[in-house]
């Protein structure tokens, strides 16, 4: 089995985090689709640290990311798929 | 794995038993902290419980704390208990609902004697204590008897991912045994309510927990200067690779597994409805949440941390997973569970579930946790509103 450099909760997510000490750009990651136990590809566009989310598909200002298939919140700023996902790109939709 | 179907504990005249077998010497106010520790100070195998408030309270402000101050005397971790205050009535009040449990309890006040003659005669009285509960030997109680609280805190991505649900899979483990469960966090919950409330056993349960969120959520828009975006997430969230309340509620709600809850609970609230999963209405801030659960009469704690968090609490011992490899490395000694091999996948859940299983009973027959062992004994009371 390939090492896993990201892992991803449900099916329907459009994020995934990363589960190594952190990507680098250009990095071919390994995904794991916890929920149904299938693989996945993505190559990083940026350093993502441990823990941080990567963009699956690309997201357009306005959509929502979807983790556990659930709604955690909306983009505020464009995000190519392989990039970085967090604060200075999606915000809560409760406050 | 075959689950024990015993532990070693105190078994306590009404019948629930301990993990623990604590002389607690507990203030009915901040004023009378300076007596409880100087007793705790004086008579070895006694622990004092010093806090903030106690003084011009009233209401429901008030009633949490006679909850929370009799909830941790009942708790069953506790052999004996001491309670001191300024003055004799609530000192009383606390006293007689102690002794309700059948074990030692005695109340001293300080007005008209001074703090010199209080500690004198308290002392005497808190020896007795100390060494009749030394005397207490651990026996043979069936798992049922373990009431497990769980909180998570410091939490991170890893969190959602893996020790979260780890503590879920051991709930979905002992729950079918019998055991008593709780979760709390309120705040933690927002993004997640819909979810969550669907997990209430009975539509009066389900809708318990809405109200509970609503009123919750209805007075954060009211005293919120703006919104809780700098509470909610924390930074430690932020830099774990949280990015907004929903995302941190969805890996809490991984707590409790594929189970319901029967009921919900008010903060220190004694659950009465049987074995089974409960939700208590807390704070999200680590060291309340606990203390609220130990007085609502729990005996054993999870407690899953992502970046380290680092709490403990004097009565409850606090066992701590985490999954990620770095705060397992860099913070080993707050750490008694190591679950970050389900991030590189070399662990499933259910060998983690068995993992946490196994240090839980451990605790349970008396090894000390990690945060007993490093002193930590949080005891922080829950403020509802401002005191007269």
């Amino acid at each position: 089995m390939a090492n896993t450099d990201v892992i991803i909760h449900d099916e329907k997510d459009n994020v995934g985090v990363v589960v190594i000490e952190k990507v680098t750009p250009n990095q071919d990651c390994n995904c794991w689709i916890m929920e149904n136990d299938k693989s996945a590809k993505i190559q990083s566009k940026n350093e993502i640290p441990l823990g941080h989310k990567i963009a699956m598909i690309d997201l357009k200002e306005g959509d929502t990311i979807l983790k556990y298939g659930h709604d955690i919140g909306k983009v505020v700023k464009r995000i190519n798929k392989g990039e970085h996902v967090h604060v200075h790109n999606v915000k809560t939709k409760k406050w | 794995m075959e689950i024990p179907k015993i532990f070693l504990g105190y078994k306590r005249e009404n019948g629930r038993a301990g993990t623990r077998n604590h002389v607690i010497i507990l203030p009915v106010d901040d004023i009378s902290n300076a007596c409880a520790e100087a007793v705790a100070n004086n008579i070895k195998g006694t622990i004092a419980l010093p806090h903030s408030y106690g003084r011009l309270q009233f209401g429901a402000d008030l009633e949490l704390h006679f909850r929370t101050m009799i909830g941790t005397g009942k708790n069953p971790n506790v052999a004996a208990v001491i309670v001191i205050g300024i003055e004799p009535k609530w000192t009383k009040r606390i006293v007689d609902a102690i002794a309700k449990t059948g074990k030692p309890v005695e109340g001293f006040s300080i007005e008209g004697v001074g703090d010199i003659d209080t500690i004198a005669k308290v002392s005497k009285k808190a020896q007795e204590f100390s060494m009749w509960a030394s005397e207490k030997q651990r026996e043979e109680c069936p798992i049922s008897d373990l009431w497990i609280s769980v909180k998570c805190g410091e939490s991170d991505t890893t969190s959602g991912l893996a020790s979260n649900p780890t503590v879920g899979n051991l709930m979905d483990k002992l729950e079918p045994l019998g055991v008593h469960l709780c979760f709390g966090e309120t705040s933690e919950l927002t993004g997640a309510e819909n979810v969550c409330a669907k997990r209430g056993k009975t539509p009066e349960a389900q809708k318990k927990f809405m109200k509970t969120w609503s009123d919750y959520n209805d007075f954060i828009l009211k005293e919120a200067t703006n919104d809780l975006s700098e509470s909610q997430p924390t930074a430690g969230n932020i830099a774990g690779g949280l990015t907004t309340i929903e995302e941190k509620a969805f890996g809490n709600f991984q707590k409790i597994g594929s189970r319901q809850f029967i009921d919900v609970l008010e903060p220190a609230e004694e659950p009465t409805k049987g074995k089974g999963l409960y939700f208590m209405d807390t704070s999200s801030a680590a060291a309340e949440c606990v203390t609220l659960q130990a007085a609502g009469g729990f005996n054993i704690h999870l407690f899953p941390t992502g970046q380290g968090n680092i709490i403990g609490n004097p009565i409850e011992p606090v066992i701590k997973l985490t999954a990620n490899p770095l705060t397992a490395k860099t913070m080993s000694e707050h750490i008694d569970v190591d679950v970050s091999k389900i991030l590189s996948r070399e662990m499933n859940l259910d060998q983690a579930g068995d993992e946490l299983i196994k240090s839980t009973i451990k605790v349970a027959n008396g090894r000390l946790t990690c945060a007993e062992a490093l002193g930590h004994k949080e005891f922080v009371m829950t403020k509802l509103y401002r005191s007269a």
